[in-house]
């Protein structure tokens, strides 16, 4: 990004005056004020009174009831703390399962020579496919006869093994310098050494990119947290919400108090990873 | 994790020096190794993606009310039944409908902001995080902002806000099929959410088009704006467009997290694939035999898109390197 800069400056002086300038930066901030006013709505629901969200006239600002965040978390009829803590661990341990498991596969398959290698990668190539989504009616068969519904294996377990991710790692390592892993191997190190002490650390960037992606696709998801989640102890913050719409009675401070802090988590990975995140999404989208 | 690994390489000499020999066979042999690396993944892959994908195809020619080990064959009638006589058909023609309005205007709204992030000169990193930041609203938190406060049917939902101060009465946007409101509703929601994942990637290829081709055509007399966007920057977008058409369709195809959140399973339209198979297989009935004939059909459909879409990045691809 840095090296197209300049080029993009000697472009822009060409032909384009202070008015063209204008324009687009009005038709940029008027699409920006468009894409923020779901987030306005709902800092602003958020901390208001039910009375104020639902008054004639319509409330710019809010009236800032923070009490409204312990209300949430008193709340019976929704256990919401535990749908958050729940959320958490299925997103951690599903981003370190997917990153261990995946990046293992996808380094085997790019660099170590074995001579059915090109079988297995195939086989693997075969299950993208098939996207996990519509098999997730013979994947619940598989795991409700496992006895995981309602467990955090069932929750987790199932989505470790991504045809697409292992893919991913397999592409970045048949572009990682060959050098350093035979600096490695000249010594003495195994190809598991050369794994662990030589490509990992050289690869964080790329790591730190699937990770991000990872675990904001593993906070997000719904239907298969729907389909395991029979029991509310083990709902995730997604079946939570979902529940809070189709209850019979709407509190509308408290569904949209639920809805920020349930985003909020993501908004951080976003403001502090989204180099990463821009970076992995423009050199791996593309396959998807 | 790798504790032994670090302690042997920090002191190699001492505890390495007689058992080297045999000990480096079993490190650098690629059989052994390809099987460390990728076993733990392919056992996973074998257990979770191929036995259900099998099991699936085995229950579907079954009798499979309320079980997933049946016994009464019954050949093809599932395939008959979620063909004829479920709302399978149906939810074929929602998504056909629902890609028809989400894939030309999320290519259309993501390239023009690609565009216009790409010429911006300050502030640009700001506005590309703007657009990007609805990617990580989940879909069902999307889903409750859109019911409950924009298009919410009552007086004090935005939508009617705003169409009230210019005196139109108040439309239940989501709770009736006529007119079919709720495509604006669903349809803008998605656009929101995937707009700036797009982006990105039209950007990312923006950025690749070399200036050479510009300054040429700058030469030969086109004119800045539309002409070089015609004759220069689409053409040059080619492989990405292709790829970002089938990335939406697959995603389109997929739809069930905002359906099932605004329209709910109970109504009678608007209702995807996913939903069925999720009320065939997971609802009243427990008809895996049903479920598992409808995701066997939908998975080859899918199949069909990936292989188009295989072919088309491949021609794509010649053009590029062109």
């Amino acid at each position: 990004m840095t090296t197209t800069a300049p080029q993009i400056g000697k472009q822009r002086k060409k032909g384009r005056g202070v008015f063209g300038n204008t324009g687009l930066y009005i038709a940029v901030g008027v699409a920006a004020l468009l894409f923020l006013i779901p987030f306005y709505l709902i800092v602003r629901n958020s901390l208001s009174t039910d009375l104020e969200i639902t008054g004639e006239n319509w409330k710019v600002l809010p009236s800032f009831q923070w009490g409204n965040i312990s209300e949430l978390f008193d709340d019976p009829t929704v256990d919401f703390g535990r749908s958050m803590i729940n959320s958490l661990v299925v997103a951690v341990l599903t981003t370190f399962g997917t990153l261990l498991v995946c990046s293992l596969a996808g380094y085997g398959l790019a660099r170590i020579p074995y001579k059915h290698a090109n079988k297995v990668f195939y086989a693997v190539l075969a299950t993208l496919m098939v996207p996990t989504a519509v098999t997730f009616v013979p994947s619940f068969v598989l795991v409700s006869s496992l006895g995981w519904v309602d467990t955090y294996r069932g929750l987790i377990i199932p989505g470790l093994f991504s045809g697409f991710t292992c893919f991913l790692f397999r592409q970045y390592f048949l572009g990682f310098p060959k050098e350093l892993e035979e600096a490695a191997r000249v010594d003495g190190l195994g190809y598991w050494g050369a794994y662990w002490r030589i490509v990992v650390p050289n690869s964080l960037n790329f790591f730190a990119a699937i990770a991000t992606i990872t675990f904001i696709s593993a906070w997000n998801s719904f239907l298969w947290p729907l389909v395991i989640g029979q029991d509310p102890s083990s709902w995730t913050v997604q079946i939570a919400l979902s529940s809070f719409m189709t209850n019979q009675t709407v509190n509308f401070h408290l569904i949209f108090m639920a809805t920020a802090i349930s985003i909020l988590p993501l908004i951080f990975v976003f403001l502090f990873l989204q180099r990463w995140l821009v970076q992995g999404i423009a050199q791996t989208g593309i396959k998807g | 994790m790798s504790t032994t690994t670090a302690r042997g390489v920090a002191q190699p000499a001492p505890a390495k020096a007689s058992p080297a020999r045999p000990r480096r066979g079993l490190r650098g042999n690629a059989t052994v190794n390809f099987w460390l690396f990728t076993g733990p993944f392919l056992i996973g892959l074998a257990i979770f993606v191929f036995v259900p994908i099998v099991w699936s195809i085995w229950l579907s020619f079954f009798d499979a009310r309320y079980t997933v080990t049946p016994s009464h064959f019954i050949g093809f009638d599932n395939y008959k039944q979620i063909l004829t006589n479920s709302e399978f058909p149906g939810s074929l023609v929602t998504f056909t409908v629902f890609a028809a309005f989400i894939v030309p205007t999320t290519w259309a709204l993501s390239l023009g902001l690609a565009l216009l992030v790409n010429r911006l000169r300050f502030m640009r990193a700001f506005f590309r995080s703007v657009f990007f930041l609805p990617t990580a609203v989940s879909y069902v938190a999307a889903a409750l902002i859109w019911k409950m406060s924009i298009f919410s049917g009552v007086r004090f939902g935005l939508a009617n806000t705003v169409i009230g101060w210019f005196g139109a009465d108040t439309i239940a946007w989501m709770s009736n099929p006529t007119p079919p409101w709720y495509w604006l509703v669903i349809v803008t929601l998605r656009l929101w959410i995937q707009s700036g994942f797009y982006m990105i990637l039209f950007l990312a290829a923006l950025q690749n088009i070399p200036t050479e081709l510009y300054e040429a055509a700058a030469i030969d007399g086109a004119k800045k704006g539309w002409q070089t966007f015609r004759y220069i920057t689409l053409p040059q977008l080619r492989a990405t467009s292709t790829a970002v058409i089938l990335l939406l369709l697959i995603a389109a195809y997929q739809a069930f997290d905002e359906f099932f959140n605004i329209i709910g399973q109970k109504a009678t339209w608007a209702q995807t694939p996913l939903m069925v198979l999720y009320k065939s297989a997971l609802g009243t009935s427990q008809d895996y035999g049903a479920g598992s004939a409808g995701a066997v059909i939908l998975s080859l459909l899918i199949c069909l898109v990936t292989l188009i879409q295989g072919k088309f990045m491949g021609f794509g691809r010649g053009d590029e390197s062109k």
